[in-house]
């Protein structure tokens, strides 16, 4: 057994057995979904930290940097800074809400069931988007790391949380969680140590392109188009601007087409051809901000920046765990440590991204950047430490897997669920069996869209759910937690706009479709109209409607912001 | 620790939530008066506040930074032990900001909560 495919293992085994041993805990319908409050802040800001940090921030977000430098310095920034605005705006609130989905916020706060169903169908499609591409990153590590086919790595990941989130539940889900974030860290912290030692001890000098360090043969497995910073003499087999090709070949500076099935072989000094979808950087365009190729940057820049500080209170599995403190005031401090564990976690992509810059560069020409950490271990240090080293990342991208998609099955499940027999006053054990059904449907259906679907940046991926979240779930937080003139009709007018809109343009994205110049960056980014008009229809529509506002909608205000009464006892 | 005690979850759509309203938080006995109440629209008030104002440094923080690599030139040209500043910055700079930032804001909405509890006598 090679030590990648022994790690991914252990990570599995280690899950379902701490899964395993919450089923022996678990005794009621309360500790299955939200482990009956009895979890500490720092056990729970770990947990929602090994939740959180997905297959985007342990794989994406070095691969963005490895392709656009300083601007992808921006996605960990924010995937940080959401926390920031939770903490300050829902955090506590939140918690005092008694709510631990959204959609129970959502009825509780306007005693509507519309805006019940509403919630939910929001937190399936946005539960869905993130799992998508946490799946393709899966197959992505076990096809690179153990040349798996391209199916498995997903069906792996599915079959893996579907026996922990059906045995234990949430119980179950925190433990295991709160370990994964430490699986994840020690994952990048360990190599990432190691890697800038040995960087330390090679030359540094200045190179204006990225250039091949080593011997390496690259597969082009699809038909790909490349553009050349300059005139280069490469070896290829295969085929190049459709001519046959079986060694050396001059290529000048610009595009060039690769058949499928062509292997180029970069030797050490060789400029590196990077494929047409990502921008060629010079050194100098890809240290400076703005300069990266990302069409209309500062735009771009700011709508990421609205649209993940805002989203990150909408994401359902990140929700959840806020249930599991004990009152508002552990809800706050737990964010305050999410947000420590984060802060130290992101320094690590990007010295990932930028070491490969120099020793990785080759995976420019694939485009397929989000291997990067995956792949940089092997190259700079081969043998077995560099084996040993990839083993570890690859234990630890696994974990990512893992926890993200546990906690948003266990969301988007817990909606479907009750949808299934909330109706009804079902018995405690048909509302647990509905659960675990559901839970089988909350993952097959990313899963078979993950075999189709075209490989974005996982980083920018993620971040579209984001924006849906933000275009939805923001508004819906933060009016109904700060104003008491949200209505019924205003809270589903604004989200059912600003959920169209904010799909509209991922799936447009998403699907390629989205076309070249202003348009595109637009639609690529949307979070900067999304949000105020979903914003302004909430509020427009609730005034407009002011008859609808709930009786008691005073009284459940009051009781979001009274301080918990301490507990008798307790701290 | 002590064992924090269990405390069952009620939701909202099964047959436990449809016998009655959730106790409010406020104990009914204690919310009655009206002083509490002027109180407690105060309280929110200062937390409003303070959730705006974490929301407008966020913005300034990271608006600025974004806005500062496109209209000084300098910003990424400037080095320190042969990296960039702005790498710095954005890098590494940024998030013992946001830590601080986070600290401020759980320490000031605590201490917004507690003058609440001293003024209501809810100790």
């Amino acid at each position: 057994m090679s030590p990648a495919l022994a790690t991914v293992v252990l990570v599995s085994v280690v899950t379902i057995g701490a899964g395993a041993l919450g089923l022996r805990r678990t005794r009621t319908t309360g500790d299955f979904y939200v482990a009956s409050r009895a979890v500490t802040p720092r056990w729970n800001a770990a947990a929602i930290g090994g939740e959180y940090l997905s297959a985007a921030s342990f794989l994406g977000v070095a691969g963005l940097i490895l392709a656009y430098g300083y601007d992808a310095l921006w996605y960990p920034v924010c995937y940080t800074a959401g926390y920031l605005i939770l903490l300050a705006v829902v955090a506590a609130p939140l918690r005092r809400s008694g709510a631990y989905t959204l959609p129970d916020f959502a009825q509780i706060r306007l005693q509507s069931t519309n805006v019940r169903r509403a919630a939910g169908v929001l937190v399936v499609i946005i539960g869905w988007l993130y799992m998508v591409p946490q799946l393709g990153g899966a197959s992505l590590t076990l096809s690179t790391q153990l040349g798996a086919p391209r199916w498995l790595g997903g069906l792996v990941v599915c079959l893996v949380v579907l026996t922990a989130v059906t045995a234990g539940g949430m119980r179950s889900i925190t433990f295991a969680q709160a370990i994964q974030f430490w699986i994840k860290f020690l994952a990048l912290l360990i190599p990432a140590v190691v890697l800038i030692g040995v960087w330390q001890h090679r030359t540094n000098a200045e190179l204006r392109y990225p250039v091949a360090q080593a011997r390496v043969v690259v597969p082009v497995d699809r038909d790909t188009t490349v553009r050349l910073p300059v005139d280069e003499r490469l070896t290829v087999h295969g085929s190049v601007d459709d001519r046959p090709a079986g060694g050396p070949v001059d290529l000048t500076a610009g595009l060039h087409r690769l058949g499928a099935g062509t292997t180029v072989t970069l030797r050490r000094g060789d400029a590196v051809p990077v494929v047409a979808r990502l921008p060629a950087n010079t050194r100098t365009s890809w240290l400076t901000p703005l300069d990266s190729g990302i069409p209309h940057p500062l735009y771009a820049s700011l709508s990421l920046i609205l649209g993940v500080c805002l989203g990150t209170m909408g994401l359902p599995h990140v929700l959840v765990r806020f249930y599991t403190n004990s009152d508002g005031r552990d809800s706050r401090r737990t964010t305050f440590v999410v947000i420590v564990l984060l802060s130290l976690f992101y320094l690590l992509p990007t010295v990932f991204g930028t070491l490969a810059r120099r020793f990785a560069p080759d995976l420019l020409l694939t485009g397929n950047t989000d291997a990067t950490v995956l792949e940089l271990p092997g190259r700079m240090l081969g043998g077995m430490p560099g084996v040993w080293l990839g083993a570890l990342v690859t234990a630890g991208a696994f974990a990512a897997f893992l926890s993200t998609v546990s906690g948003l099955a266990v969301s988007v499940a817990g909606v479907l669920g009750q949808s299934l027999v909330g109706e009804r006053r079902a018995l405690r054990r048909l509302r647990i069996r509905s659960f675990r059904l559901s839970a089988v449907v909350a993952l097959a259906v990313p899963y078979v869209v993950s075999l189709r679907s075209e490989r974005l940046g996982l980083a920018v991926a993620v971040a579209l759910a984001f924006t849906v979240a933000a275009s939805t779930f923001c508004p819906l937080l933060v009016l109904g937690i700060w104003w008491s003139r949200l209505t019924d009709a205003g809270a589903l007018a604004g989200m059912a706009v600003g959920g169209t809109l904010s799909l509209f343009a991922a799936l447009a994205t998403l699907a390629g479709r989205d076309p070249a110049g202003w348009p595109g960056a637009v639609l690529g980014q949307p979070a900067v109209w999304t949000v105020p008009i979903s914003f302004a229809v909430m509020i427009v529509v609730s005034l407009a409607s002011a008859g609808r506002v709930p009786d008691g909608a005073g009284r459940i205000m009051l009781r979001l912001h009274t301080p918990e009464a301490p507990v008798a006892g307790g701290r | 620790m002590i064992e924090p005690r269990r405390v069952r979850v009620v939701h909202p759509r099964t047959d436990a939530a449809s016998r009655g309203p959730l106790p409010p938080a406020v104990p009914a006995e204690d919310a009655g008066t009206e002083v509490d109440e002027i109180y407690l629209r105060s309280l929110i008030r200062g937390q409003a506040r303070l959730a705006l104002l974490v929301v407008a440094a966020t913005a300034v923080l990271l608006g600025g930074v974004a806005v500062l690599g496109a209209v000084w030139p300098a910003f990424d040209r400037t080095r320190i032990a042969g990296v960039p500043v702005a790498w710095l910055i954005l890098g590494v700079a940024v998030y013992p900001l946001l830590i601080s930032l986070a600290w401020l804001a759980v320490r000031e909405a605590e201490r917004n909560e507690d003058d609440f509890r001293s003024l209501t006598g809810r100790r």
